[in-house]
């Protein structure tokens, strides 16, 4: 299906996408005279697993920061569903409907794992100051989301824990609740930050399966990711960075045997032979 | 027997309660939010103020109250509004020294009219119109084993109103911190990154916790005032101090911490000096040193307790088993 979608994308670099449900502009963030991220042009593609690669320093987290808020850029825009979210604060982009998870999973531990769930939802009155005084206005909203946070947690294989603090939780599980609480606003679009980090090989297939499942429920993935295996093994898309650019976008199997791509990954000089050098 | 009866008398005493009611509204912002206010004590200053000067200027009593918590409101506002867009370390900061300020400010000579400069406000300023709603008699009373003047000063009447105050704020605390209201805060104090990734406005909420804990912080003040008279000295940084201490020998994040902390910090107190007066010659340690010497040996006390029991009394020891 998907495959399809991106038959008549140019593996180029800013390629347009038939259905873009994310466009950047020129978005430029320089530390000082450090550029972080220059990306000239960027699309998403709505209902797709796209993998955002690169090696160390590449500015994949940073190009997330800014397009979740957590970060500024000194120039650019960007649009999600045609609204421009530049400026806009972390919060108003995750109501918006584009929730992301971190590198270093937030699990808030000294909360229950179902405390955890029901954070994650949006459209709690009781959230308001006066409202949560009075138990019988938010009463049936708890309900509800206490139980779609029931139904999450048994598709994570976490309702056993739901009522441990988060604290006790192992690595691969916090990055399980992380993607799960994020699940709980449905939102259109999941941003994942290194969702293998430190995960271990046996919770490794499960996390794959949870994330091509969000595929299928129409949500819109974008993923920062080492692992090649999981690359190939889940996205539509790939797109590479290095030093802060867009250097190759196309399909998981081919791009990475572009050459800019190996090189950016290996060093230039790498079909070079080096004991031939200097004699 | 006398140092038992002082005790119990402590462990009731309105200056309990006023600083169980502070540690209430501190519990908001430390406990819940995990905010580090500094200067509770400026709050409650603030409260004495706004009650005293108000009642003295001929103000009714509800009006002293309104003015207390207006007061208390916007010197939150005004210290959160730069501050909580910061690390964590910076309200601390920022706190202690605007807690401070509001001390100075009030000894100033140039404010002598309106807040009676180092000498503060005098009780009989201020206390009449409180003292006048008694219900109780105008002599001692014995009930059980206390025996309290009836309507003045520290009396059995505002021992009736102090503590009332704190079981209110106390199911205050109970309804919110069990509120989706209360869980988004908890939320910040965990991490304020994901939160914000959740959808949740943080400075908002951070605000709020702030204004509410400064708000009790302002009542603990009038209760306080209530009980002796305004002296900006008297809520000095050791009283913030205090504050803290007994929230964390009760329990942060508990709903009975800040009680039964006041109640043990004021009770072993007052035992720590009835003792060491009754066990240690006059030669060795004289009454001007008694008082530093029973607050060194509370100190040494809290400190243990702090090591080996950092979740306090009431606290969870699950809750502090994990670190990240």
């Amino acid at each position: 299906m998907t495959d399809d979608v991106f038959a008549s994308v140019p593996q180029e670099p800013g390629a347009p996408k038939p259905d873009p449900i994310v466009v950047a502009d020129n978005v430029h963030r320089h530390f000082g005279g450090l550029t972080a991220v220059d990306v000239k042009h960027f699309e998403v593609q709505r209902g797709a697993i796209t993998a955002l690669i690169g090696p160390n320093g590449a500015g994949k987290s940073t190009f997330f920061n800014l397009l979740t808020g957590f970060d500024k850029p000194q120039t650019g825009d960007w649009l999600f569903n045609g609204h421009s979210l530049k400026g806009v604060s972390p919060a108003k982009v995750a109501r918006a409907g584009k929730v992301r998870t971190f590198q270093l999973t937030k699990a808030l531990s000294r909360m229950t794992v179902l405390e955890n769930m029901r954070l994650g939802a949006s459209d709690q009155s009781g959230e308001n100051f006066f409202v949560a005084f009075a138990k019988p206005l938010w009463k049936d909203r708890e309900e509800e989301i206490t139980a779609k946070a029931h139904v999450l947690l048994k598709r994570f294989k976490l309702y056993e824990k739901k009522d441990d603090y988060a604290g006790t939780l192992s690595g691969g599980q916090r990055k399980l609740l992380e993607m799960a609480r994020a699940l709980m606003s449905d939102p259109e679009m999941v941003m994942l930050d290194e969702p293998m980090a430190g995960v271990n090989p046996a919770l490794t297939e499960s996390l794959l399966d949870h994330i091509v499942q969000l595929k299928q429920e129409g949500v819109t993935v974008l993923f920062v990711e080492h692992d090649m295996h999981m690359v190939r093994r889940i996205s539509d898309w790939v797109v590479v960075m290095a030093e802060g650019r867009i250097i190759a976008e196309g399909p998981p199997h081919t791009v990475m045997q572009n050459t800019e791509v190996q090189e950016a990954y290996l060093g230039a000089h790498m079909d070079t032979d080096l004991s031939e050098e200097g004699s | 027997m006398d140092l038992i009866y002082d005790i119990l008398r402590e462990a009731i005493a309105p200056t309990t309660a006023a600083f169980a009611l502070a540690a209430i509204g501190l519990n908001f912002h430390f406990g819940l939010t995990g905010l580090l206010n500094m200067g509770q004590a400026g709050f409650m200053l603030l409260g004495m103020y706004g009650y005293a000067i108000t009642v003295r200027e001929g103000g009714p009593i509800w009006l002293g109250v309104i003015v207390a918590i207006a007061c208390a409101a916007v010197f939150g506002l005004i210290l959160g509004w730069p501050t909580l867009k910061l690390r964590g370390d910076y309200l601390a900061i920022v706190t202690i020294a605007a807690a401070e300020m509001i001390r100075y400010l009030g000894r100033s000579q140039n404010l002598n009219d309106l807040t009676g400069a180092s000498t503060g406000i005098r009780g009989n300023d201020f206390k009449g119109s409180f003292e006048m709603l008694s219900p109780f008699p105008d002599s001692q009373v014995t009930f059980l084993v206390w025996t309290f003047h009836g309507t003045r000063s520290t009396s059995w009447w505002l021992l009736v109103v102090g503590w009332t105050l704190v079981a209110l704020m106390l199911l205050m605390y109970w309804r919110l911190s069990k509120s989706p209201w209360g869980r988004v805060l908890k939320g910040i104090r965990e991490d304020e990154d994901a939160v914000r990734s959740l959808g949740k406005n943080v400075y908002s909420y951070k605000m709020q916790a702030l204004v509410i804990g400064g708000v009790i912080g302002a009542l603990a003040g009038i209760i306080w005032a209530l009980g002796a008279s305004v002296q900006p000295d008297s809520m000095g940084r050791p009283t913030t101090f205090w504050i803290w201490t007994l929230l964390l020998l009760g329990g942060a994040a508990t709903i009975f911490g800040p009680v039964l902390g006041s109640i043990l910090f004021w009770g072993s107190l007052v035992a720590v000096k009835g003792l060491a007066s009754l066990l240690i010659p006059e030669t060795l340690l004289n009454t001007q040193e008694l008082e530093p010497f029973s607050l060194t040996l509370v100190g040494i006390t809290l400190m243990c307790l702090v090591i080996f029991r950092p979740q306090g009394i009431l606290g969870d020891k699950k809750e502090l088993a994990f670190n990240d």
